[in-house]
């Protein structure tokens, strides 16, 4: 394909996306042509999905302009977007379960005679629309009756209802197997092939050489570098998403490893994960990779008992544990920061000091002795350097960064002796980044066993003293720090043979 | 190695107490202050509604602002009061209980019927309370333990309740003897006086400064806020989310039969159509009072401003002579503007977070 002679069907100009402490989308340039799939690589983190939600009008740009067949695009909304010929397939399906498959693709669009839905046309275009990618099926049926991958197929099928132009995916395999991606990718042929756009984010690398046309590559909000595919290799691919040049971005001490602090054997938990067994000693970080659901959360909540496990057992100094929910773990001196603050580690209308003391309220007689929790607070504040100007502020109100240390501060005081650390760096900035792998570090100095689960490897390469790679909800193997490579690590995490992958 | 941790700490706290102890201290005392401040002025719409609608009624009515008429908004909205205290405990949890009407009814009835049956007062109005009490723990296992949503589970709970009363009296009456349930014996509770205080008045107080101080002061309290603020990280923090959940239930449904027979008291007979409609004047105060359906916040002052704006508005209205159909409109123009007024702070707290 010569694109080079084409015009460009969508131009993105110096377009940024600034959210509180963090630079998501740094001054981004890119050209999109018609019938190119233009996968857009990168770590978590790195800006891709920002930068899609810009595409499609979910999230108002910054600064910077979106250029549709040379006319400047203004922000409305994602209806907007859609009008204009821009769909989105959304990683999570954003499909109404109990509504029938015609219902859904013409949901907010349906077409009435006398005010009335006109059923027939309905479903008569909503099987031409699933012919369009290859489903078979009844349109009648509802949704929920459906496997992922063909509700897939049905969001894609939606994003053609709108005349679309550009067709933007969000790691659309992640829950597919081998062969529902070789349809999905025949679908994407398809497309191309009548001109539409598809603009595909994955950081799959062995996807990205069997559908791309072209490649960006982001890290760190910015755009690194857009090349032909015949122009990359894996290994130049894998450069230019994780960079060099950050070693002193993980302060870490020289280990001090002691005896085994946590051994865990065998947890299974049907369907989630099998037969998983690790130890981590006192005074060392051990690391948790792997790919996005490949069990390493559900492993550290079934490990602090806030999921049921079907068999296993969990060994603290020896001792075996009997952890029926988070207030067990916790009483046998285990920790887990979750990986979603907001979700499930936070309660937003208390206050920073309130948040502190959550896990561990000094009490006199069950009354809550408020000089005391007003010195804890105090004290982890200079301790974590918890920027803020009052301690009984809403924790809404902090930057990512704080709202991590204010987490953190909350199981200090818990003497936990095991840390579970799930994303400790997800939506933090950089500077607030290297103060928690500092703390975790001292942490870990101080005797306590860390756990660090982290989607972005070069975190785990720097901070950790062991790795664990998770895949399929089954321990895939172990590194050694010597041992440690991206290659290694990514063999295991998919299952490739490291000839392979190389 | 746990000693190693632990000395660290110590450390810690050691460096901050000496030097830090004053400094702390006057710190704590500011920020308290603040911290109050902020309190007040989530429930200032609210309060500065009552100032305003109190300071029109002294003008617009010469019986207004009589010890008289004072004293009958209070007993009038003792009932009320004494419900919405534990209200404000379940709608902070995100729950809500729609049975307090029916069960309010059901003590009363059990109370009078035991005097009826030859029990003296204190023991059968003790009883009647801890009924409302197995109320509120059926409400609680099932919302706790079982998980059921709290709004079907008490809109359940509520028709049985009024289901079982009816059953029992024939939805008829029940009366007792006067030398039990007279002014100068059980009536005293609901109509009584000591040293010119009204006895409802003196109730509220103590309750009012209970549940302050269980909201405010204690593990129960705070649990409370957090488990209406984010469920599932008070539950990761280790806190046992089903006991205070259960408990919360609990407490409203005691104080739901303590209220019960306050009604009785001052009405000496067992109405079973009693508090039809009650949950929902109980809700609308607590919500105009700051507490939000979403959980998480409210307070007892904001309340008891609540329970009494709502019940100035009634007892004005009824001086002012206005139709008292027209007062249902005013209420409930009311309850918009203070959910409007909740929606807007919300906003506020989730534009400054994103």
């Amino acid at each position: 394909m010569a694109l080079s002679q084409q015009s460009p069907l969508i131009q993105l100009v110096n377009i940024s996306k600034k959210f509180p402490g963090v630079l998501a989308v740094n001054t981004v340039s890119l050209d999109i042509f018609p019938g190119e799939v233009h996968v857009v690589a990168g770590e978590n983190g790195a800006g891709k999905s920002t930068l899609m939600k810009l595409l499609s009008q979910v999230e108002r740009p910054t600064s910077g302009t979106v250029v549709l067949n040379g006319q400047e695009v203004h922000f409305v909304n994602p209806q907007h977007a859609q009008r204009l010929g821009i769909s989105m397939v959304y990683q999570e399906f954003a499909l109404a379960p109990h509504l029938t498959i015609a219902q859904n693709i013409v949901l907010g669009r349906e077409s009435t005679r006398f005010g009335a839905i006109n059923h027939r046309a309905e479903v008569e275009q909503a099987r031409q629309l699933l012919q369009r990618v290859g489903l078979h099926i009844d349109p009648k049926r509802l949704v929920s009756t459906l496997s992922v991958a063909e509700q897939q197929m049905v969001e894609i099928a939606k994003a053609l209802d709108v005349e679309a132009k550009l067709v933007i995916m969000d790691e659309p395999t992640a829950t597919l197997t081998e062969r529902e991606i070789a349809h999905l990718f025949a679908v994407i042929r398809g497309l191309t092939d009548q001109g539409i756009a598809v603009l595909y984010i994955s950081h799959r690398l062995d996807e990205i050489f069997q559908i791309a046309d072209r490649v960006t590559v982001m890290r760190d909000g910015k755009v690194v570098a857009t090349l032909p595919r015949s122009e990359v290799d894996q290994q130049k691919l894998i450069r230019l998403m994780v960079g060099r040049d950050i070693h002193n971005l993980y302060p870490k001490p020289e280990p001090k490893i002691g005896p085994v602090m946590l051994r865990v054997e065998g947890i299974t938990r049907r369907g989630v994960l099998h037969q998983c067994s690790f130890e981590v000693r006192a005074g060392e970080i051990l690391g948790f990779a792997g790919l996005v659901g490949s069990g390493r959360t559900e492993l550290a909540r079934a490990v602090f008992g806030a999921d049921p496990i079907d068999a296993g057992s969990i060994w603290l100094e020896g001792k075996r544990l009997s952890i029926q929910s988070p207030a067990s773990a916790i009483a046998a001196g285990i920790g887990y920061l979750t990986e979603d603050r907001k979700r499930d580690g936070l309660a937003m209308t208390l206050d920073i000091a309130q948040n502190i003391t959550l896990t561990n309220l000094p009490t006199v007689a069950s009354w809550i002795d408020l000089g005391k929790e007003e010195r804890i607070a105090v004290r982890a504040r200079d301790r974590l350097k918890i920027r803020t100007p009052s301690l009984h502020r809403k924790v809404t109100v902090l930057s990512g960064g704080n709202q991590q240390k204010v987490i953190v501060a909350r199981w200090l005081e818990t003497q936990a002796r095991v840390l579970f650390f799930d994303e400790p760096s997800r939506g933090i900035d950089v500077n607030a980044k290297a103060e928690i792998f500092e703390l975790i570090g001292s942490l870990a100095s101080e005797g306590r066993a860390i756990v660090m689960i982290s989607s972005y490897l070069p975190e785990l390469l720097n901070m950790c003293d062991r790795l664990v790679v998770m895949r399929e909800g089954r321990i895939a193997g172990e590194l050694q720090r010597s041992e440690f490579t991206e290659e290694r690590v990514m063999a295991l995490a998919t299952g490739a043979s490291e000839g392979e992958t190389l | 190695m746990k000693d190693a941790i632990q000395s660290t700490n110590e450390v810690i706290g050691a460096e901050a107490a000496p030097h830090g102890e004053p400094k702390a201290w006057q710190r704590m005392v500011v920020q308290r202050a603040r911290e109050r401040l902020g309190d007040f002025i989530g429930q200032a719409t609210a309060a500065a509604a009552l100032i305003v609608v109190f300071i029109f009624l002294s003008f617009a009515s010469p019986v207004f602002l009589t010890t008289d008429n004072l004293i009958n908004i209070i007993e009038q909205n003792a009932v009320t009061a004494t419900i919405a205290l534990g209200m404000t405990f379940v709608i902070i949890t995100a729950g809500i209980d729609l049975s307090v009407g029916s069960t309010a009814a059901m003590t009363g009835v059990v109370g009078v019927e035991l005097v009826a049956h030859g029990w003296h007062w204190p023991q059968a109005m003790l009883i009647a309370v801890l009924a409302g009490g197995v109320v509120g723990l059926v409400n609680g296992v099932l919302i706790s333990v079982t998980n059921l949503n709290p709004f079907i589970t008490t809109l359940g709970m509520m028709t049985v309740v009024r289901g079982l009363t009816d059953v029992y009296t024939n939805a008829v009456v029940v009366v007792g003897p006067e030398s039990e349930l007279g002014p100068q014996n059980f009536g005293v509770i609901g109509l009584g006086k000591l040293s010119g205080i009204p006895v409802a008045l003196i109730i509220l107080v103590v309750l009012s400064a209970l549940a302050y101080f269980l909201l405010s002061h204690t593990r129960l309290g705070r649990y409370t806020y957090a488990i209406g603020s984010n469920q599932e990280a008070a539950r990761l923090s280790g806190i046992p989310v089903k006991r205070y959940l259960l408990l919360v239930y609990v407490i409203l449904g005691l104080l739901t039969g303590l209220a019960g027979v306050i009604a009785v008291s001052r009405l000496s007979i067992a109405e079973p159509n009693f508090g039809i409609g009650l949950e929902l004047d109980v809700i609308a105060a607590t919500v105009v009072g700051g507490a939000s359906l979403f959980g998480g916040q409210g307070t007892i002052v904001g309340t008891l401003i609540g329970v009494f704006l709502i019940g100035v508005i009634r007892d004005g209205s009824v001086l002012l002579d206005i139709n008292s159909f027209w007062q249902n409109v005013i209420i409930g123009v009311v309850i918009w503007l203070a959910v409007l007024w909740d929606q807007f702070r919300r906003r506020r707290i989730s534009s400054l977070s994103s």
